[in-house]
């Protein structure tokens, strides 16, 4: 039989009794009505056959852990059914359970257990964990010296040390670098040759388009499409980063900033990719009211193609009189690596001085390529004022906008730095 | 039902696995390691054996040593030891192992077994140490000693099935974890363990009989220093109170294992 799994009408509920004991009692068969019943999953149906991939995307909360969860049995459907054919493999979080105080080894053996082996099934593959950990002599030494990446690495060799019919990777893989990565993506990548289905939650669509055959778009508990990776990527993509209202390409609008010109107010927050996990301090000498990104003939995109000429125009209200103001600017990676900072002062060469008028409004840009890898990247914007040495922070707008980078053709890290390469003729 | 307990028998790698792990950690960076596991018993039984011939002479009838009272204390304390560890753990087994019972999917019923293997071993190392002293102190009570794995398992069962059946409502009702520490406090109290039954007045004895432990305590007793069989008829009520309790334990855990990951 090629079905593997079939999730017939799931709803998960979380239910709230006035107090505990009718929880009890409704257990045998009395009648208490729970107080409040969350539904944190409704009316989910879904079947799988072997050898698909499947991705699974969703804002947080949505309730793509809750599903996997009752897809592995550590939670109850409060209705419908489940069928699993086979056996489940599933990495939640790596390392769950490791002791410190014991081996690598030890701990092989102990979280294998777990997953329900038997003394001699482990010892059989123990050799293999070792090698695919790639740990080398850290393999016998306490967990507690470990690496989060080697615990990772010792997490998913075990995890993977025996091929489940079903596959689960719950946001697991980003701790890893990349060549341990790519090592699981092949061990991954072969499982599903040999029919496991695979499901994959991850924020990064491009892993989801890369590795799997079908995804899943989870909102507020149900699934709101169930189609190919590129249409459910697209799809969430929108979800995210605000809809394209208007797919008709814009003629290039006279002036950008016609679109944010208009009143005193903060609009910050209304703009698509605005980023509500931002943290915003300063002394408050000035507001950062708005912004539009421009790149590839487009107003706030959706996504941004690698190496596109991208502007971030910003729009400030200055609440008093400034003789020397500086507009910083910086990228980071969505885990938080620094990628590019930089500021007025540095780009004008201190040649030129900003200054403004009390209750003034002022927009800024700064113009750069977009020469990263693909994925997420988060914008942080400030204003100072003072003499280099002595910065006062009038507002800062750290991790403020998100942009998603595209690229078709990949490369490794984070920067592109456009290398050329031939085979040269040389004839000795 | 069934299915539970063949997937627990699944786990049995798992299980003994859990219970080395919990006894290596405990010693693994100590420098005289499994040794400590013999010296913390040693030095209980030694205090007791040791310190109170000395302070509590009171001789016992049908036993003729000055160490009648503090082998009397040892025969109840390491019951009760026994007793009260694996019920202690049991209450808090699925609230401590919570965040491994949210994230992987395995046979719930493997932790109380975890909890008993380790509480036995620990059982079993005192026992030998508290045997040795005796010998030591010239008392060798071997006669009845095959009628100790009985009391053995009637102790062990009505330990689990108070401490899984308070266990399980103890993750929807944490006040009861909470209230079984006071609980126990007096129960050790309310069982001949430290005092004789006979200093108490007569009046109170059926009170005091209505306590399951009472009579298995009374068993270690007759093992351990009156060097005699147990009084079986003694033992018939705990043994019928640790039934009752298991399948109670049972049903609770069987309607509440599905609910218990939503809480947790």
């Amino acid at each position: 039989m090629s079905q593997v799994l079939e999730v017939k009408n799931i709803s998960k509920s979380f239910k709230d009794y006035r107090s505990e004991w009718q929880r009890i009692f409704s257990w045998f068969g009395l009648k208490t009505k729970p107080t409040e019943e969350h539904y944190i999953l409704q009316d989910i149906n879904f079947s799988v056959t072997k050898g698909e991939s499947i991705g699974i995307v969703g804002k947080n909360g949505a309730g793509k852990s809750t599903l996997l969860k009752i897809i592995t049995g550590t939670l109850k459907a409060s209705h419908g059914s489940i069928v699993v054919n086979g056996k489940i493999g599933a990495i939640l979080e790596l390392g769950m359970g490791f002791h410190p105080d014991m081996t690598g080894r030890q701990n092989a053996f102990h979280s294998a257990g777990l997953m329900g082996y038997s003394l001699e099934e482990i010892t059989n593959v123990i050799n293999d964990i070792h090698d695919f950990s790639g740990i080398e002599e850290y393999f016998d030494q306490p967990a507690r010296v470990y690496s989060s990446g080697m615990q990772a690495r010792v997490a998913f060799a075990v995890a993977t040390a025996f091929r489940p019919d079903i596959l689960i990777v719950d946001e697991a893989l980003s701790v890893g670098d990349a060549f341990f990565q790519t090592k699981c993506y092949e061990r991954i990548a072969r499982f599903k040759g040999e029919g496991t289905v695979l499901f994959l939650v991850t924020h990064s669509i491009d892993d989801i388009v890369k590795h799997c055959t079908r995804a899943l778009f989870i909102k507020d508990g149900k699934i709101e499409l169930d189609g190919s990776p590129k249409d459910v990527s697209n799809r969430y993509l929108d979800e995210l980063f605000g809809k394209q209202s208007s797919k008709k390409p814009v003629d290039k609008p006279t002036n950008i900033l016609d679109s944010i010109s208009k009143g005193i107010h903060d609009l910050y927050y209304t703009r698509p990719g605005y980023n509500k996990e931002e943290y915003k301090w300063g002394h408050g000498g000035a507001q950062i009211l708005d912004y539009v990104t421009y790149a590839d003939g487009k107003q706030y995109p959706q996504t941004i193609d690698s190496k596109s000429e991208t502007e971030f125009h910003f729009k400030v209200l200055l609440k008093d009189d400034y003789e020397d103001l500086t507009i910083g600017f910086l990228i980071k990676t969505h885990d938080g690596v620094y990628i590019y900072g930089t500021n007025s002062h540095l780009l004008l060469e201190g040649k030129k001085k900003l200054s403004a008028k009390k209750d003034s409004i002022h927009f800024y840009k700064f113009i750069l390529p977009m020469n990263l890898n693909a994925g997420h990247y988060l914008i942080s914007i400030g204003i100072s004022t003072g003499p280099q040495n002595k910065l006062i922070p009038l507002e800062r707008r750290y991790d403020s906008i998100l942009i998603n980078v595209n690229r078709t053709i990949g490369f490794s890290g984070l920067l592109d730095l456009e290398a050329n390469f031939e085979e040269e003729q040389y004839n000795a | 039902m069934k299915n539970m307990f063949l997937a627990v028998w699944a786990y049995r790698f798992f299980i003994v696995s859990s219970i080395k792990t919990e006894f290596k950690s405990r010693f693994v960076r100590s420098k005289l390691g499994g040794f400590w596991m013999v010296l913390h018993p040693l030095a209980q039984v030694l205090v007791y054996a040791l310190i109170l011939s000395q302070i509590m002479r009171a001789k016992l009838p049908e036993v003729d040593t000055q160490y009648a009272y503090p082998i009397y204390l040892l025969s109840g304390i390491i019951a009760w030891t026994l007793f009260s560890e694996v019920l202690n753990k049991s209450l808090n087994i699925f609230i401590s192992n919570g965040n491994l019972l949210k994230k992987m999917s395995f046979p719930k019923l493997a932790l109380p077994l975890i909890t008993i293997g380790g509480a036995l071993i620990n059982f079993f190392i005192f026992f030998i140490v508290m045997f040795i002293v005796f010998g030591f102190l010239g008392h060798w009570p071997y006669h009845a000693l095959y009628w100790f794995p009985l009391l053995v398992l009637i102790t062990l069962s009505l330990a689990v099935g108070i401490g899984i059946f308070l266990g399980t409502l103890n993750v929807f009702i944490r006040d009861i974890g909470q209230m079984m520490e006071i609980v126990l406090q007096f129960w050790f109290w309310l069982t001949p363990i430290v005092y004789m039954i006979n200093i108490v007045p007569e009046k109170y004895h059926t009170l005091i009989m209505l306590n399951p432990m009472t009579g298995i305590i009374m068993g270690y007793h007759n093992v351990l220093l009156y060097d005699k069989a147990p009084d079986l008829s003694l033992l018939i009520y705990p043994s019928i109170v640790a039934a009752i309790s298991l399948v109670l334990a049972m049903i609770i855990f069987y309607k509440a294992r599905e609910e218990m990951a939503d809480v947790l």
